[in-house]
């Protein structure tokens, strides 16, 4: 049962990136490696803010706005600096790791004698001593329908319409009097904000930072979202961004079974890359159709 | 009012390829007037759309457009020339040749129109589609007479080229437009569908009484449609009737001098 607990918890924290993922991959078709140094910047942002005493439930806004900055800054890159998608993405990648060093200080920086989001004295008043095995659960699916329904009411807002149209057809966007440069990085905020969001949480939930953290996060998030999109297609009643989290609790089974079944903890990247290619070939989804 | 005057515009200056294309070249379109442009290929009919729309700028002169602000009723004259291209389209309409330019494919019919009807509204954070709007959806595509108003949550994408062209053209003039661009929108169609579309632009054009500018290779629609028909060649409108001069002329005639200037050309 705790096996099980473990996968869908980080199926759920990993979730809410894909979602920032979904936006920029499947929305906006812009391939995005600030991601990979996103992620950890959540991580670190958030383990210095615990440190310092900071409440923990105001490190999520926090992390999100800070990640939304980074998102704007790579669209402002792409859009303005007219740098390719892909490179203002691995700019700001490589320039993520110093910033993530210079905010924790430190390549490793642990927070285990801390209170969390998943571990402080309100919600230890509120769950009885016999469900703490499920506190962090709970907390965890309650943060991602949150965020999972505000981005669904985002997507039917009219900005949300043009962020769609956008990645569909930028040409109209531009006929219909927007800027779709601003679009783009509009797109790009609020998705990397998610992946910073995410970040925070998996901070708290696996109480360190550690400056590798971020390698391979765009493979998790890209693995997620393409097995959520196409269990969508099987599955038209549930909503899209459902099946990316969906996918996402998928993707982390995978990966938990094969270390499971005796791969070493060393090859987890291996893993992970190698499920991405199988799940890229079982869906030849590479191309976006037009 | 849109008045193109002195335009100057050189393709590849300083290189091998520089090509002159509009020396001193001027324009006036009076308001609510249909335009026909006609012309070979490469006579400067698609820069001339650009020019107004903004993915081009002339080297010099000036693109003045008199527009009554919608909110205040009163008339405004604008030069466009840097004015960016998103902030021209706010008050000008366009119709791609290509029927898949024009709208969203993989939205619905419904999510298209709403775009369509909030035009401009970046940072709008209220709900794109009411019930309210979705009832008065169904009514303007009922207009079109295509049967749309019953497929109104299918993707375009599912539409044919002729109903996305439709859509297209009733996207473009759903808000208050003080112009409307047409960039040879029949020219992907078949001939049937072609005059379905060409009758529906007449109709929503002298309906809501909107300045066209018509970019179209068929004569018969340029003679048979529009208030004006202007022969453009080598950046030059070496042919311009209006109204009741452009009555006395006939398919055949501009076919003559249209046959003339590609002799003259080589083409």
């Amino acid at each position: 049962m705790a096996f099980v607990i473990s996968f869908i918890e980080q199926g759920l924290i990993y979730g809410i990136m894909a979602l920032g993922m979904y936006i920029t991959y499947k929305i906006l078709d812009f391939p995005d490696m600030t991601v990979d140094g996103c992620f950890p910047m959540g991580v670190a942002l958030s383990v210095v803010m615990i440190r310092q005493g900071v409440f923990p439930c105001a490190t999520l806004p926090i992390c999100f706005l800070c990640g939304a900055a980074v998102g704007m800054i790579t669209g402002i890159i792409n859009v303005y600096g007219k740098v390719r998608d892909l490179l203002a993405g691995i700019i700001m990648m490589t320039g993520l790791y110093s910033v993530n060093l210079m905010i924790a200080g430190q390549a490793n920086l642990p927070m285990y004698d801390y209170f969390n989001i998943f571990d402080n004295n309100l919600l230890n008043g509120i769950f009885p001593e016999s469900m703490r095995g499920y506190q962090r659960l709970i907390v965890l699916i309650v943060i991602t329908l949150v965020v999972k329904w505000i981005l669904d009411l985002y997507m039917k807002t009219k900005s949300g319409y043009m962020l769609r149209a956008v990645g569909d057809n930028d040409l109209l966007v531009t006929s219909m009097g927007v800027d779709k440069g601003k679009v783009r990085i509009i797109g790009l905020a609020i998705a990397n904000g998610l992946v910073c969001l995410s970040g925070c949480i998996f901070a708290q939930q696996q109480g360190y930072f550690e400056i590798s953290m971020g390698t391979g996060t765009a493979v998790i998030g890209l693995a997620s979202v393409i097995i959520g999109t196409n269990l969508k297609k099987h599955c038209k009643f549930i909503n899209v961004t459902t099946m990316v989290i969906i996918g996402a609790i998928i993707y982390r089974a995978c990966v938990a079974l094969a270390l499971k079944f005796g791969m070493q903890p060393a090859l987890m990247k291996l893993i992970s890359a190698s499920i991405l290619l199988v799940i890229l070939l079982a869906t030849r989804d590479r191309k976006k159709a037009s | 009012m849109l008045e193109l005057n002195h335009i100057y515009k050189t393709y590849n200056p300083g290189s091998v390829n520089e090509m002159c294309l509009y020396e001193d070249f001027n324009l006036k379109v009076p308001d609510g007037q249909f335009v026909a442009v006609v012309g070979s290929n490469g006579s400067g009919k698609t820069s001339l759309l650009k020019l107004i729309c903004g993915s081009m700028e002339p080297d010099k002169g000036e693109i003045i457009l008199t527009q009554r602000n919608h909110s205040t009723g009163k008339e405004e004259t604008v030069n466009l020339v840097g004015v960016s291209e998103h902030v021209r389209h706010k008050t000008i309409g366009r119709v791609y040749q290509n029927p898949a330019l024009g709208t969203c494919p993989s939205m619905t019919i419904l999510e298209n129109m709403a775009i369509a009807d909030n035009k401009g509204k970046i940072f709008g954070l209220g709900r794109c589609v009411s019930k309210k709007r979705e009832e008065y959806y169904k009514e303007l595509l009922k207009t079109i007479g295509l049967g749309l108003e019953d497929k109104i949550h299918i993707p375009v994408g599912y539409l044919s080229g002729g109903q996305r062209q439709c859509l297209a053209l009733l996207l473009s003039t759903m808000t208050p437009i003080d112009f409307l661009i047409l960039d040879e929108h029949t020219a992907a169609l078949d001939p049937k569908t072609a005059d379905i579309v060409m009758e529906m632009t007449d109709k929503i054009v002298h309906e809501k009484k909107v300045t066209t500018l018509m970019v179209t290779h068929n004569l018969r629609y340029a003679v048979e449609y529009g208030d004006r028909i202007l022969m453009m060649h080598e950046g030059k409108a070496i042919l311009d009737k209006a109204d009741e001069e452009k009555k006395t002329i006939s398919t055949e005639e501009i076919m003559h001098i249209f046959n003339q200037i590609s002799v003259e050309c080589g083409n």
